[in-house]
């Protein structure tokens, strides 16, 4: 790509919808996070290829894709989680706040506090009570406050609308509450600790459809505090819940926009064939 | 249809009794040593039998001998083995590991007696003389390996995404190792542990290569000691039949220490959490 790339309209750009030139994409101020130009490899597979994305402050942002498009792996990119892989590689650049959250001098475990992790399957701590899988975080992290850890633990599973189902049973295994239960109880671990962003893998695929609608008023609920990013497989959800949708395929990020926008008119004929069903 | 019905129900009963027949068999050598040795050995049981020396017709020092000997080598074994295990599991994704897993998994087969000698050529040599820290350290060589391999391997059962929740929060790898994993993995390191504390408080083949016995109760860390298995090897060399009986008795005793080890154990790490 030459620099005449600026003047092309947005018709065209979305239409070559891979921008690998890495000048064009300019640092957004008003964003929480940014990818910028990111390439993931396993081993030789390259899985991601040239991604960029921003996510907002105080919004919610869906990942949608067919099955092995790279979509939870992007995620990973956000709290440097993929790294945990053997033989991950990566290029480009995730900021936080403007700042590149894979530079040398930041070590990933400070990234992780400020952006939380809910998995695909609800994965309490088997060993400890429902209190200390909410306290947990600050445990770990060396961070408690003893005092206060009664209060925190109790906004956090309100803010994750479990309090009324389990405050009498505090000092339960985490694992003996039902699968949507442990999936509130996960988010309330994570928003313990005051993330400014929580990535969610596919959070309601292991849920029925009731856990299902309880998590989803739950995250339209967190957008207020975090800007929230999620992975999802159904399509309806993220119409459902989230501003901003990401159509992924086979490593590449097809088309960004908002929510409304990509569902109802799509600039992107893969994307179209995507949302009407006719592969994935 | 009904016949191959039948006949696969038929199948499903048959694989059933072989289990149940293997289990017995199984069994048979283990439940006749324990009735023998509970047979012969408590009608030795008595106070002075458990707290007298030879002279007095007991065997308290083999007991004090073996106990020591026990806590002794736990302590210095456990935590290397565990701590070994530990690093296999968790970080043990590289070449050096690799081979340090293969030679941990050969001292693991080594005949006792190989370290009975080995020990005794590089420590009780070199200190002129046979002693209780020898023997433990003999035996610590022997319990290493085994808790190490069985620390591993229970932290591998330790599911991922356990791991995964604990580096999401921003806890560092030790921190996820030591709260997260170790406790998931507690009822296997704790079976590992004592299996291997068993076997090494019947070990008799290195003590005679370092602790080498002891007609009296413990007399420092630099000097031979008793021990119930070397009691029991010596009684039952023993043409009378009294002393015979006495290697009886300490048979049971160190069956029952063994026992005792395992239900303490259990009880004392035993979760508090109510489900």
């Amino acid at each position: 790509m030459t620099t005449t790339t600026t003047t092309i309209t947005q018709e065209e750009q979305n239409n070559k919808h891979v921008t690998n030139d890495q000048t064009q994409q300019e640092i957004d101020q008003t964003a929480k996070m940014q990818a910028i130009n990111v390439n993931v490899w396993f081993g030789q597979k390259h899985v991601l290829k040239s991604v960029n994305l921003t996510v907002k402050p105080n919004t919610v942002t869906a990942i949608i894709g067919p099955s092995g498009c790279g979509k939870s792996t992007f995620l990973r990119c956000f709290n440097r989680m993929h790294e945990l892989a053997p033989n991950a590689k990566m290029t480009g650049k995730i900021l936080l706040d403007c700042e590149d959250i894979y530079e040398r001098k930041i070590d990933p475990v400070q990234i992780r506090r400020r952006v939380g992790m809910v998995f695909q399957k609800p994965n309490p701590f088997p060993t400890m009570s429902i209190y200390d899988n909410v306290a947990a975080g600050l445990k770990l992290t060396g961070t408690k406050n003893g005092k206060h850890l009664d209060d925190i633990v109790k906004r956090s599973l309100e803010q994750a609308t479990l309090w009324d189902e389990v405050h009498e049973d505090l000092k339960k295994p985490g694992t003996s509450i039902s699968g949507g239960q442990q999936q509130r109880l996960c988010i309330a671990r994570a928003i313990a600790l005051q993330p400014e962003v929580i990535l969610m893998d596919e959070p309601c695929s292991a849920l029925d459809p009731i856990a299902t609608a309880k998590i989803e008023k739950l995250i339209i609920e967190l957008k207020r505090n975090y800007a929230v990013v999620i992975v999802t497989h159904n399509m309806q959800q993220a119409s459902r819940i989230s501003d901003y949708t990401a159509f992924m395929y086979m490593g590449e990020l097809i088309e960004f926009g908002e929510t409304r926008q990509l569902f109802e008119n799509p600039k992107v004929k893969l994307t179209e064939n995507y949302i009407t069903g006719a592969f994935g | 249809m009904m016949h191959s019905y039948g006949f696969r129900k038929f199948k499903n009963h048959l694989f059933f009794i072989i289990c149940a027949i293997c289990v017995i068999i199984a069994i048979i050598p283990l439940a006749s040593i324990l009735f023998e040795v509970t047979k012969n050995g408590a009608p030795q049981l008595s106070l002075t039998f458990l707290t007298g020396t030879n002279a007095n017709g007991g065997i308290g020092p083999a007991i004090q001998g073996t106990l020591i000997l026990i806590g002794l080598t736990s302590a210095i074994g456990i935590p290397i083995g565990i701590l070994s295990g530990i690093y296999l599991s968790e970080f043990g994704n590289n070449k050096y590991a690799q081979n340090l897993r293969t030679i941990n998994n050969i001292i693991t087969q080594f005949p006792s007696i190989i370290i009975g000698i080995t020990v005794y050529g590089i420590l009780v040599l070199a200190l002129g003389s046979f002693s209780a820290l020898a023997g433990a350290i003999a035996l610590a060589f022997i319990l290493i390996p085994i808790v190490t391999r069985t620390t591993e391997e229970s932290l591998k059962l330790v599911p991922n995404n356990i791991r995964e929740a604990s580096l999401a929060l921003g806890a560092h790898n030790w921190r996820t190792t030591l709260n997260v994993v170790l406790p998931t993995a507690k009822n296997g390191l704790l079976t590992g542990t004592l299996l291997a504390v068993a076997r090494i408080a019947g070990e008799t083949a290195p003590l005679i290569m370092t602790i080498m016995g002891n007609r009296y109760f413990f007399q420092g860390l630099n000097q031979p000691l008793a021990a119930l298995p070397l009691e029991i090897w010596k009684d039952a060399l023993q043409p009378y039949p009294d002393v015979q009986a006495r290697g009886w008795g300490a048979a049971l005793i160190l069956i029952l220490i063994v026992l005792i080890v395992n239900i303490v154990v259990r009880i004392a790490t035993r979760s508090k959490m109510k489900t």
